[in-house]
Order: structure tokens, then sequence, then C-alpha cells
């Protein structure tokens, strides 16, 4: 076991999962971003109604004029683009956090912390943050917050991951003196606690206004089920794959004990 | 007796092995860097911050932005 053998891993199901990623967000989001950015042209075309014309045959249009990239190379090529590299460094960034953890969560075989490790990640790094600031589909969300939007949302993330980090390290202190029970009930609830004060505290976002609250909703369903794609692709494949090497080297050991005892 | 909590692989027995955080320590760094901005190019660039300027990596990646749920416009 080394932090190499975790990496490469890592990659790979990363590249792999970032692919499906992109399949699925397209089969599944798609459509919704479609009937979103349809939803805006008729907006935008019902108010200036005298100069904007024709416009908008581009589709997704932003205020500046500047790059344009058309929606079928957006919703295809650029939506690769994004999962893949999404993929592949949440995939390394997983994998090196099971390599660092493994042996160190208390009994959990090496498969076992690195499932923990995925879970772990999902829920404070997308689900979580997703419950405060949920996606907004294109029409949602106005150019002139997306600093705030981005730095609130950003900053919720990081208080989110501190705090899973935190009550993992607390759940494994506690874990030596108090065994497991205690030990997960006290780091899921500081995470918990934590996380609903943090929720509580920090603005709230609501651009929504008159989008139509089915395709809002259709919209973010897929969202969600895009990055669980994502995460479960993720920590399904490692899992896996770390599973296998540990067997692997397990039998090795045991081959060569056997040799030497002969 | 012989055997200890988490040292490594031990006599004809397999405990579970860890690996040393010096050992971890340089690619963690180096790599969790990458990662990181890698994540920023495709969640966050020319949103609220434009490196470069522009809105070329925004309009490519525009639709993932969306799908993957980081604030954008």
């Amino acid at each position: 076991m080394t932090a190499r053998a975790f990496l490469v891993r890592g990659l790979l199901v990363g590249l792999l999962a970032g692919f499906a990623t992109f399949l699925v967000a397209h089969q599944v989001g798609e459509p919704h971003v479609e009937t979103a950015i349809a939803l805006e042209e008729a907006a935008s075309a019902d108010e200036p109604a005298t100069e904007a014309g024709s416009a908008h045959e581009a589709g997704h249009v932003h205020e500046e004029d500047g790059t344009t990239v058309s929606r079928p190379n957006q919703r295809t090529w650029g939506l690769l683009t994004g999962s893949l590299a999404v993929g592949l460094a949440i995939g390394g960034i997983v994998a090196l956090v099971a390599a660092s953890v493994v042996g160190r969560i208390g009994t959990l075989t090496p498969g076992q912390s690195t499932a923990l490790v995925s879970l772990v990640g999902f829920v404070s790094v997308a689900l979580v943050p997703f419950l405060k600031y949920p996606a907004t589909p294109p029409a949602v969300g106005s150019g002139d917050t997306i600093g705030d939007r981005t730095s609130w949302f950003f900053g919720f993330m990081l208080i989110s991951v501190a705090f899973a980090a935190l009550s993992s390290l607390l759940a494994v202190r506690i874990h030596e003196q108090s065994g497991t029970y205690v030990a997960v009930l006290s780091g899921v609830g500081l995470y918990v606690v934590a996380m609903v004060a943090a929720g509580q505290l920090m603005p709230t976002v609501n651009e929504v206004g008159t989008f139509p609250a089915d395709v809002l909703w259709y919209f973010r369903r897929a969202s969600l089920i895009t990055l669980a794609t994502l995460w479960g692709g993720i920590g399904i494949g490692l899992t896996g794959l770390v599973g296998r090497l540990y067997r692997r080297e397990t039998v090795q050991v045991e081959r060569r004990a056997l040799a030497a005892s002969l | 007796m012989s055997q200890s909590s988490a040292a490594p692989i031990s006599g004809s027995t397999v405990e579970i092995p860890s690996i040393p955080f010096r050992e971890i320590a340089p690619w963690a760094l180096f790599f969790g860097l990458l990662g990181l901005i890698i994540l920023f190019f495709i969640s966050a660039d020319q949103g609220a911050i434009s490196i470069p300027s522009g809105n070329a990596i925004h309009e490519w990646v525009h639709d993932s932005r969306h799908l993957l749920g980081y604030p954008c416009h």
C-alpha cells in the first residue's frame, strides 16, 4: 500500500466516473437546462421586444460580447470537459485522503475506510452544500450576485469539509475509549449540529422569482443525480480497487510467510 | 502480544497497513493543490474572479457548472 498505488487508482476511477457523470448529466440534466434556457429567452423576448429581435439564435447568451460557445457544444464537449476534469480532480483527492486514513480508523479494512472517505466526501462536499445553496438552472440566479453567491457557496462548503474532518478525528479518538456506538454518535452529532448552526447563520439566496417550480425541481433533482453519479462512481470504483489491492498484498505476505516457515 | 497496534506488516499475520504521513505528504500537497486548481477553473473561474479575463472558460464548461451545482448565471 503506497500513496502512488492509491493515486493511480483514484485517477483511473475518477476518469471513468467523470465519463459516467457526463452521460447521466447529458441524459437526465440537459433536457431541463434546455427548458430553462427556452423560458429565459421567452422572458427576454417579451420585454424588450422592440430592439432584441432575432439576436437570440445562439442560445444562452451572457451580457458581455465575449466568446460565445454554441448550445450544441456546451451540452456535449463542454459538459464532457467539465465532467472529466472534476472526476479526475475529485478522484485524485479522495484517493489521497483514503491513503492517509487507511489503517487509522479503528479496525476498518482498507476497502472499508475508503468507502467511508467517499461517503463522508459526498455528504460534506456535495450533499450538504446542495441543501443550503442548491443548484440553479440557467435563468435563475442573477449575474449581479454571482460574487456573493460564489463566496457563500464555497465558504459553506469549506465549513462543511472542516467540520467533517474534525468530526471524523473526534470519532476516531473517542473510539479508542468508548467504542464504535458512542464514537459514531459523537462524530455525526458534532457535524450535524455545526452544519445546522452554520446554515442558520449564513445568508439565504432566493432568486427564483416566477421561474416555474416544476422545472426548478426537475433540474435540481437531475443535478443531485449527477453529483451522486460522480461520487458514487468514485466511491464504488475506488473501494473495489483498494479492496483488491489489499487482498493481493495479503496473499503475497502469507505466501512469503509460508515460504519462510518451510 | 508481539503484534502491536498499527504496525505495518509483521510476521505471519497481516494487520491493516497504514502509510506513513511523511510518505503521503508530498503527494497530497502537490496533487491536492493541482486538484483544487482544476476544480477552480471548472467551477468558479470567470464568474466572480476571472483568470484570464473574458468568458471562454465560463462558456465552455457552462453546463457542467450548472449541473454540478456550482453557482452560475
